[in-house]
């Protein structure tokens, strides 16, 4: 059994993601994710690949690349993964690990129950989303 | 043992040192209720011996003389298709016997250095320099997490016999596979029986994979759910106490529930193994999560120390594709079996400029050639997502067999146009061939249709592949 270390722990309460989540339940999130490091420029998502996982970003920097160009950077915090899995289609984007990353990881099949288990956490995913949105959109003000 | 056989059929000189009196590894101990979980089918849909028949015998290393073919099927009694402990040790003393491997045994590895661009592997026997390092380590080390009287609970490395719980209450931390195999041989003995941790339990007939408990051991989850005694918590652990003879476990119930206490008269940690890493991590050597699994390249070399390698269990530590949350088979045999014979090509192409074999292919044989590898190969069916057969385009020598390699190395590197084939599975339990064509260095994935007969050599899957060629002019 992979009991959650208490580090990882410590830095999923460090996230804002899990800010209103009581201790008890965090701890039962440690043992939901899978803690995984990537190296520089390892992809973790692939442009066009099915079956990829939702990352949240414990430590490090990725980048959004599409067909070579490079979209923007993900830091502490931020999240990926999640469009694919919702809508059951592969990736349009790679991400791509700079310098050395370290990520908690679900699978995308579980993804479903992980967010109905943790409604506050979903709630969080769903401002994050909307905050995306505004951003995409923020050319019509 | 198999990377050894591996390296010497690439003509590799080397050496291997085990820790072990003689071979037969954890199996000279563990499982500690003393039947595998891994299958061999004596009897299979496939020719005994044959390369398909791998599929139905996960537990012999894979040889190419026939003496070394198959060798767990020729030693188990018939009461069981999961072997016996001794029967698997058996298989591997075979193996090692028959391939008369260089293995020095009773010999401990204690350090490793760098001089220059050689390795120094200090051991008890005096110091071994060589070029390239491979460590196959297992995860041998018992782990316990850091729990307040924790150091008073038993791992169940340290478990007793069965017996000497006879009318005990037994609490287990845990609710993986090591809990349940411990609880199903508890079943006739213990008066109850708490699996407690914070994660619900997994069935693997649930997830449609081997993530979970395995179909063998889920006789204490039906015993919960009728009420019989054993008792399934989800709830982490706060303290552990001694009161007189037994204990006593608080804890914390996962669904916001409040406290729960429990006395026991034992308890016992399922919290799993992590690899014997040594000085490995001090010289760079990078690892993941609590397990301590070194983090590795797709040719299983490590993440921070270059030129340092892994085979064995650990190669679990390459995860590839992980496509729908389904993990390589790299933690069994049936699985680092493959990984070690792509490791021992590997190190001999690019530490020892041996080049392998690799057979050019008329075109019109390519599709009958892919049909046939996603309906029979083992490597394919064993770690599904993760090896594939690879058929490159050479501009000079026309289609080359590029032999069974990580799939991730093919959809993430660079490299002549191509074709890698696999076969995967989703969370709806369906099993399918994936083609992967790479054009231009750009990658398409496709998709076939599954099979109620998992006969991927159908007219439509000739039909699909076809299609799927098109952009590489085949």
């Amino acid at each position: 059994m992979a009991m959650a270390p208490a580090h990882l722990i410590d830095t999923l309460s460090g996230i804002s993601l899990f800010a209103d989540v009581r201790a008890a339940e965090l701890e039962s999130i440690a043992h939901d994710v899978e803690e995984r490091r990537f190296s520089d420029g390892e992809r973790i998502i692939r442009q066009g690949i099915s079956g990829s996982a939702f990352y949240l970003i414990l430590e490090g920097e990725a980048v959004i690349r599409l067909d070579g160009k490079e979209y923007g950077t993900l830091g502490r915090g931020d999240f990926f993964g999640e469009i694919s899995i919702l809508l059951g289609e592969p990736p349009v984007a790679d991400i791509v690990a700079r310098h050395d990353l370290r990520c908690a990881i679900i699978a995308g099949p579980a993804l479903e129950t992980f967010m109905l288990t943790h409604p506050t956490v979903m709630y969080r995913m769903l401002k994050a989303e909307a905050r995306k949105l505004q951003r995409a959109t923020s050319w019509r003000t | 043992m198999q990377l050894s056989y591996s390296l010497g059929r690439a003509g590799v000189r080397h050496a291997v040192i085990s820790a072990d009196p003689g071979p037969g590894g954890m199996f000279r101990r563990w499982p500690f209720f003393q039947r595998l979980l891994s299958w061999t089918k004596p009897f299979a849909p496939e020719e005994r011996g044959s390369r398909s028949y791998e599929r139905y015998d996960w537990n012999s290393l894979i040889g190419e003389e026939d003496r070394l073919r198959a060798i767990q099927p020729g030693l188990m009694d018939g009461t069981s298709y999961f072997p016996a402990r001794t029967e698997m040790e058996r298989n591997l003393t075979t193996f090692a016997e028959r391939a008369d491997l260089p293995v020095r045994y009773g010999c401990r590895w204690t350090g490793t250095r760098r001089e220059g661009d050689q390795f120094v592997l200090e051991t008890t026997d005096g110091e071994y320099r060589c070029r390239v390092p491979v460590f196959a380590f297992g995860m041998a080390e018992p782990w316990k997490p850091d729990i307040p009287g924790m150091d008073a609970v038993p791992h169940y490395a340290d478990c007793r016999a069965a017996d000497t719980y006879a009318g005990k209450r037994i609490f287990i931390i845990g609710k993986e596979v090591s809990a349940f195999e411990l609880a199903n041989g508890f079943l006739p003995w213990a008066k109850q029986i708490v699996l407690a941790s914070p994660r619900p339990v997994a069935l693997s007939v649930v997830t449609r994979s081997l993530v979970g408990v395995r179909a063998r051991y889920v006789q204490p989850y039906e015993d919960h759910v009728l009420g019989g005694g054993v008792v399934l918590v989800n709830a982490s652990i706060d303290e552990i106490s001694r009161t007189g003879a037994g204990f006593r476990v608080r804890t914390t119930r996962s669904d916001g529930g409040g406290p729960l206490i429990f006395e026991v008269d034992d308890v016992i940690a399922t919290t799993g193994f992590t690899p014997p890493l040594g000085d490995l991590v001090k010289l760079g050597a990078q690892t993941s999560g609590r397990t301590k699994i070194p983090a590795l390249t797709p040719l299983f070399e490590s993440i921070g120390l270059p030129g340092a390698y892994m085979a064995g269990t650990v190669t679990q530590g390459a995860p590839g594709l992980k496509k729908h949350g389904m993990p390589s088979s790299s933690g069994a045999v049936h699985g680092h079996r493959y990984n070690a014979r792509i490791l021992a090509r590997h190190i001999a192409q690019k530490h020892f400029g041996i080049d392998p074999p690799r057979p050019t292919l008329q075109s019109d044989a390519l599709l009958p050639y892919l049909l046939a590898e996603v309906t029979r190969a083992p490597e394919l069916w064993h770690q599904k997502s993760y090896l594939a057969r690879t058929v490159l385009a050479d501009p000079s020598r026309g289609l080359i067999d590029d032999g069974i390699l990580p799939l991730q190395l093919f959809v993430d590197l660079q490299g002549p146009d191509g074709v890698a084939v696999t076969v995967e599975a989703n969370a709806a339990g369906d099993l399918y061939p994936a083609v992967y064509v790479r054009k231009d260095n750009a990658i398409t994935e496709h998709l076939l249709p599954s099979n109620p007969l998992l006969d991927f050599e159908t007219a439509e899957h000739r039909r699909q592949l076809s299609d799927a060629l098109r952009p590489l002019g085949l």
